[in-house]
């Protein structure tokens, strides 16, 4: 019995590190309508600068964030304005097949700079560290990482409808034309979106790199990850975000603990499941 | 005041019917005058020849942007284990009954996966696949998650002498080729073709006039789920040796398919074909370069979206009007110019 209790705990603290892949694929959409099918590779190219960056410094890897977050910031900032500002329009073709192009040459140029060797970056003692929760033991890094997606998701929350920048991202999500009139600069707004949700994907990739170790091809694996949590929770719902991450990590960690083979066809089978029967999401929010 | 006359075929599509007939006839002949790695290349350009035709079907003319088509290519390769390591089915009727069952399996997926739109319904296809990926490397007795080896009896049934079966897989490549794009080419001059394109340009407007749009689209994932499943096959019957990574592999059989039907123009049946071409040159010049020639397809692929997303036959039809494939009607005013209803 406390086996499964166990299971349970450990996939609500996975379904953490999953809200944070989706956090970033949310917003962006719930912004701009844009799927990014790079976003997985996003991640891990934010792993592998975690990696550089400790390396070179000799620092923690949550200490490299510092670094990592800003520069992702600045890519997702050129890269929308450079790229994907060019591929938005009506037909949803193009951004999906430049995000996937996209996809591949980061892929392709982490596996050049990097080599297919799997790396990991070196969180030190709090990556066995645990505290007893009534006769579980609980890692501290899984229980950082949750309370991280919380706070993650607690600060997006409040920047989407508390803060100027926040208006901005709901006027150009309600209707371009009328915010670019109202004096806001389209181009400009999406540009500061995307390097939110970079900024947030820095954070996934540094939690991920210290939680398991990674190599360049396995971006479309969280990509999936975080569009699964994203449907699950129901679409434009931050906190939905964060349900839907805890019921796929819970389902993987059962799946897991009844045949070890299991554990990623139980998370897709949750998903269908859900899509099956409640189409728009758990949580759906009404577009706002 | 002369009537107007309408026709579909144009000079330039009378010409280049010939043509391919006559290039088919050559291509036909192959085993007698192409050496033994030709034939192999010619092959497997058959077969992406074909996977670009049907993913094209999909994304350029039914709106359905899949990137989990490797879950049918797949799905057809291990039928083709399954059927006749356990079945005892001759390869050939195996591959033609791979077609029949992702048929069947490709209904209840599309009832699911349909309830997502656009970029949603592209990342669905590849849970799809996912998941078809990790089930048959559950499957212990078909080499669960390292795969196994087609048997040597069974490849004998196919021609007792090496090149007789090399003859064959050649032959059937090409036949599938033959058969795919004349059943797209089919499709798309029928009626259902023009329900397609309806949908395409309004679905808003192909609705009001009475086109059941889910319905359309149901029929274009089914057909192109069958087809791709024995193309599948027939990749694998080439390959001999199956892999639940290799099966299901987004790399080989959905990304480089988008990028040769984007770069060879999308919505077009010309399109594919060129891309095909053009993709093949380009990864027998760069394949020595690993994996800068994938950045470098991927930035192309990037470029042509962005600068010219009707792709290259796009840049020659905005030239010249042309067309190969007679897919639109004509109307010519006697002594005056004709004209292209599209």
């Amino acid at each position: 019995m406390i086996e499964w209790v166990n299971a349970l705990v450990q996939g609500i603290l996975l379904g953490g590190l999953y809200a944070l892949f989706a956090a970033g694929l949310s917003l962006i959409f719930g912004v701009m309508r844009l799927v990014n099918i790079a976003h997985g590779d996003l991640i891990v190219l934010a792993a592998y600068i975690g990696l550089s960056t400790t390396m070179i410094l000799g620092v923690h890897p949550f200490i490299a964030l510092l670094i990592v977050m800003p520069v992702m910031a600045t890519i997702g900032y050129a890269l929308q304005r450079g790229l994907l500002n060019h591929a938005l329009g009506d037909d949803i073709l193009p951004p999906l097949l430049v995000t996937f192009g996209l996809s591949v040459i980061i892929q392709n140029a982490l596996l050049e700079g990097y080599s297919a060797d799997p790396q990991k970056l070196n969180g030190g003692a709090i990556e066995t560290a645990s505290i007893s929760l009534g006769g579980l033991a609980v890692g501290i890094l899984p229980l950082l990482t949750f309370a991280i997606a919380v706070a993650v998701i607690a600060v997006l929350q409040w920047v989407f409808y508390s803060t100027g920048l926040g208006r901005g991202f709901r006027a150009v999500s309600d209707n371009q034309e009328i915010a670019q009139l109202m004096g806001l600069n389209k181009a400009h707004v999406f540009g500061l979106a995307m390097a939110l949700a970079l900024g947030v994907t820095a954070i996934a990739g540094i939690l991920l790199g210290v939680r398991t170790s990674f190599d360049p091809a396995i971006g479309g694996g969280r990509l999936i990850f975080g569009f699964e949590a994203v449907i699950i929770g129901g679409l434009g719902s931050l906190w939905g975000t964060l349900a839907g991450g805890v019921i796929l990590g819970v389902a993987q960690t059962l799946g897991a603990k009844i045949d070890p083979g299991w554990q990623l066809l139980a998370g897709h089978v949750a998903f269908l499941v859900v899509l099956a029967l409640r189409p728009n999401g758990l949580f759906p929010r009404v577009e706002h | 005041m002369s009537v107007p006359a309408v026709t579909r075929a144009t000079r330039a599509s009378r010409i280049a019917t010939v043509v391919a007939a006559l290039g088919l006839v050559v291509l036909m002949l192959a085993p007698w005058w192409a050496g033994r790695a030709d034939m192999r290349l010619m092959g497997e350009i058959y077969l992406y020849l074909s996977l670009a035709c049907l993913w094209n079907l999909m994304a350029g003319y039914a709106g359905l942007v899949s990137v989990g088509q490797q879950a049918y290519v797949g799905f057809g390769g291990y039928m083709l284990f399954a059927l006749t390591v356990f079945g005892g089915l001759h390869p050939i009727a195996a591959i033609v009954a791979a077609g029949g069952l992702a048929a069947a399996v490709s209904v209840p997926v599309a009832t699911l996966i349909f309830r997502l739109k656009g970029a949603y319904f592209a990342i669905g296809t590849w849970v799809v696949a996912e998941v078809f990926r990790l089930s048959f490397a559950q499957v212990s007795a078909l080499g669960g998650g390292s795969g196994s080896s087609l048997p040597v009896g069974i490849v004998r049934s196919l021609s007792s002498s090496r090149s007789g079966r090399e003859a064959l897989s050649y032959w059937l490549a090409l036949g599938a080729a033959v058969l795919v794009i004349g059943t797209v080419y089919l499709f798309l001059r029928s009626r259902r073709g023009l329900a397609l394109t309806a949908i395409r340009d309004s679905e808003a407007a192909a609705s009001g006039l009475g086109i059941d749009i889910w319905r359309t689209k149901l029929e274009v994932y089914v057909v192109t789920s069958a087809l791709t499943a024995i193309i599948g096959g027939l990749i694998f019957l080439q390959k001999l040796r199956i892999s639940p990574d290799a099966a299901f592999s987004v790399n080989d059989w959905t990304a480089f398919v988008i990028f040769i039907v984007v770069i060879g123009g999308i919505g077009t049946l010309e399109g594919p074909i060129i891309g095909t071409l053009v993709f093949f040159a380009i990864r027998e010049t760069l394949a020595d370069f690993g994996t800068t020639y994938l950045m470098i397809l991927g930035a192309v692929a990037i470029v042509v979206m962005l600068k010219a997303p009707k792709g290259i036959w796009g840049l020659i039809r905005d030239r010249i009007d042309l067309e190969l494939f007679p897919l639109g009607y004509r109307v010519h005013q006697e002594g005056g110019e004709g004209g292209t209803l599209k």
